[in-house]
């Protein structure tokens, strides 16, 4: 027994090794985790050169190892989070990486401010956002983060502390955003927020039969709403594949809201539930899902002008903490993939038949049509659509993505590296045709590799 | 408690509180709780660079004046300056102080070399001592305040791991409960808070730990009892009832374990 008051152990930083996952618990390694409360802290890390390399860490929201480091260094960003400036004129907000947007939205929603693009999950710092260069369900309109991203500071292995932006070391910048945290330390970043009038969206529902008809009525009249997304049903199959529930939105003005409603900018407050414990493997079997998934598609109806807040249309799995427990103890593998728009149809059409046929338990799914790509090397989004479905880890899940992968390769589609737990390096290669161009900056920035990831020496992006 | 001001606009004026060595973890927390509140505060501490990035975030979260000071717990000659310009700093407007320094020092080296034996005793003992003492004549001739600081379950008995840390933190929590018998005339509150295990620098990564308190958590106790004027409170309650029983064992017995 130890009581408090007892000195830690002796070293740079305090440390702890233990067993660290993504959010998909799946893979799981054991890394020594750093967690400094200032930024000076991060040079007493990185110099004393303890670990074979190091990798920043969020709130570890990415599914598969793009935030772990077996048998080397994470270095955690959850006490690096001040915010460091706000400036009204701009609406420009400047903050730590380690800052989470459910703080920002904490802050700034009641001021007037959204953000300007957001994750399914609030839970995620902002260095972790441009690290993968997130996307939101205005992604057909605006683009990925980085769009709003004015500029960061990173630190390089080598001790350098660089402003990157469009103009300032670009290269550093466009290889950053995407980057999976390969380049340097994002220390700190500023942010442009969006106006809005209230805490609320309108949504409109459209329930659609079948996987052609959900893309039709994107192409048709996605341009009519700011964000829209669609749930499909990964396991329906014959002339219900890709069965739909479309939900598209535009912020609500305050003449939306009815009397009464009080503060406009103030989202309903939800009880938060929690998964108390991991549920028993197969608990989440074709059958259970596949009910949960009619029952689904059975309640939406079609239907417009639905007053939604803000928690609950684009966040509703964060009202249930640790939700991935669901999934069991051997968790689960989400896998997302991209398509341009000639393949989009018939590759979609491909996977799900797949899927649904595999019977392996996926809830419902979320299909969304991107717009235009940005310059980061490594960002994952390009016009086209985007289809994500969680996969719980069961015997023959490897081989059974492995065959998914190729499929997505033949129709000239790619993975997200935020999301990705098994692809090969030859698949991530011939996804990412700018990898090279990434390995180039890559090497000047940090020549030593003292930057490393489980994800990166997996895909191929430093050696293992 | 108060909502966010609207960016921009300007800053009422409000009682502020004081937080000396306002850069630790839950130093930093309890700041956020009285601002969360809408007291203005103060920040002291050695390290001003660091003392500024916390002011400016406790404004911007919470819409309320924040300003970093310097101030060196064992540089006791600049005391009085300390205390007369966060007099004027704040517009006379103190409501109370938090104090959160602390050294917890190696109790090995401490046992050979008499030099840091003496400073775990100078910061957590004479320097709270002389920063304290000048507060408490501010706040006993206001006649109204509060003064909280930070002692250990380390003070509550000495044992081998540490007991020249808990050598002060007793002495500081005797020193509290001396003063808070004299400035209980005055309507001047003394809290003495015993923290058990907070998650921190000092607690992270340790093996052994159990119930470890994230500094959210116990700084919103912390400034519950201060406020209330409460006495004395560990953090979170149930080290009162651990500490108890490790006090009850007969030293006969005491001396024997490794603790």
């Amino acid at each position: 027994m130890s009581l408090p008051g007892r000195p830690a152990t002796p070293g740079p930083e305090p440390s702890a090794v233990r067993p660290l996952s993504g959010w998909g618990r799946f893979p799981v390694e054991t890394c020594r985790i750093f967690r400094p409360e200032k930024p000076a802290a991060l040079s007493a890390i990185l110099d004393s050169g303890a670990e074979p390399s190091y990798i920043a860490r969020g709130l570890g929201r990415s599914y598969g190892d793009a935030s772990l480091n077996g048998g080397g260094g994470v270095i955690s960003f959850e006490r690096l989070n001040r915010m460091i400036a706000f400036d009204p004129a701009t609406d420009v907000l400047e903050c730590e990486a380690g800052v989470s947007l459910a703080e920002i939205l904490d802050c700034f929603l009641p001021r007037g401010y959204f953000l300007p693009v957001t994750p399914g999950t609030k839970f995620v710092t902002l260095g972790g956002a441009i690290a993968h260069d997130v996307h939101g369900k205005n992604h057909h309109r605006v683009g990925t983060i980085s769009n709003f991203v004015l500029d960061f500071r990173l630190r390089t292995a080598q001790g350098e502390v660089l402003t990157c932006s469009r103009e300032q070391n670009s290269e550093a910048f466009w290889a950053t955003v995407g980057g999976a945290g390969l380049t340097g330390l994002v220390l700190s970043a500023r942010l442009r927020l969006q106006r809005v009038e209230t805490a609320h969206v309108l949504v409109d529902f459209l329930k659609v039969a079948h996987l052609e008809e959900a893309i039709d009525a994107m192409e048709k009249s996605d341009h009519l709403y700011e964000f829209s997304v669609a749930w499909i049903d990964c396991l329906a199959r014959g002339r219900a594949l890709g069965r739909s529930v479309l939900m598209r939105a535009n912020p609500a003005k305050r003449s939306d809201l009815p009397k009464g409603t009080g503060d406009p900018l103030s989202p309903r407050r939800r009880s938060e539930r929690s998964v108390p414990l991991d549920f028993p493997a197969g608990l989440l079997n074709k059958f259970t899902v596949g009910a949960f998934n009619s029952l689904f598609y059975g309640l939406h109806r079609t239907a417009s002008g639905r007053l939604a807040d803000i928690d609950g249309f684009f966040y509703p799995l964060d009202s249930i903490r640790d939700w991935n427990r669901m999934y069991g103890r051997r968790g689960f593998v989400q896998y997302q993939l991209a398509f341009p728009p000639e393949t989009s149809r018939a590759g979609l059409a491909e996977i799900l038949e797949r899927v649904s046929a595999s019977g392996r338990g996926s809830f419902l799914g979320v299909l969304k049509r991107f717009g235009n790509a940005t310059a980061g090397l490594l960002s994952f989004p390009f016009p086209g659509y985007t289809l994500a479905l969680d996969l719980p880890v069961s015997d023959g899940l490897v081989p059974f993505l492995a065959g998914l992968d190729a499929l997505v390769l033949s129709h000239g589609g790619r993975l997200y590296l935020a999301k990705d737990a098994v692809m090969a390096p030859e698949t991530f290669a011939a996804m990412y045709p700018r990898l090279d161009e990434f390995r180039e900056v890559r090497a000047r920035l940090d020549p030593k590799n003292t930057l490393s990831s489980s994800l990166a020496r997996r895909v191929g992006i430093l050696p293992a | 408690m108060s909502a966010p001001i609207a960016a921009g606009a300007p800053v009422p004026p409000g009682p502020t509180v004081l937080i000396l060595g306002a850069a630790s973890a839950i130093a930093r927390a309890v700041a956020g709780e009285f601002a969360r509140r809408g007291y203005a505060l103060l920040l002291a501490g050695r390290d001003g660079e660091e003392l500024d990035r916390l002011a400016a975030d406790l404004s911007l979260r919470y819409g309320v004046k924040a300003q970093g000071r310097t101030f060196d717990a064992l540089a006791f000659d600049t005391h009085p300056a300390f205390v007369e310009a966060c007099r004027e700093t704040s517009q006379d407007s103190l409501a109370g102080a938090v104090l959160c320094f602390g050294y917890l020092g190696d109790q090995a080296a401490a046992q050979k070399d008499p030099v840091e034996a003496k400073r775990i005793l100078d910061t957590n003992l004479v320097g709270a001592v002389s920063i304290l003492g000048l507060l408490a004549n501010h706040f006993e001739e206001k006649r109204k305040g509060f003064l909280c600081a930070l002692s250990s379950v380390a003070g509550d008995r000495g044992r081998q791991s540490n007991y020249v840390y808990g050598a002060a933190k007793a002495g500081l929590t005797v020193f509290l409960q001396g003063l808070r018998n004299r400035l209980h005339p005055s309507g001047v509150a003394v809290t003495t808070i015993k923290p058990g295990f907070v998650d921190t620098q000092m607690t992270y990564g340790r093996p052994g730990l159990f119930l470890v308190a994230s500094p959210q958590a116990a700084a919103k106790r912390i400034v519950e009892a201060a406020l209330k004027g409460e006495d004395q409170a560990y953090v979170p309650r149930f080290w009162w009832p651990v500490m108890l029983l490790i006090r009850l064992i007969p030293e006969k017995l005491f001396k024997r374990m490794r603790l």
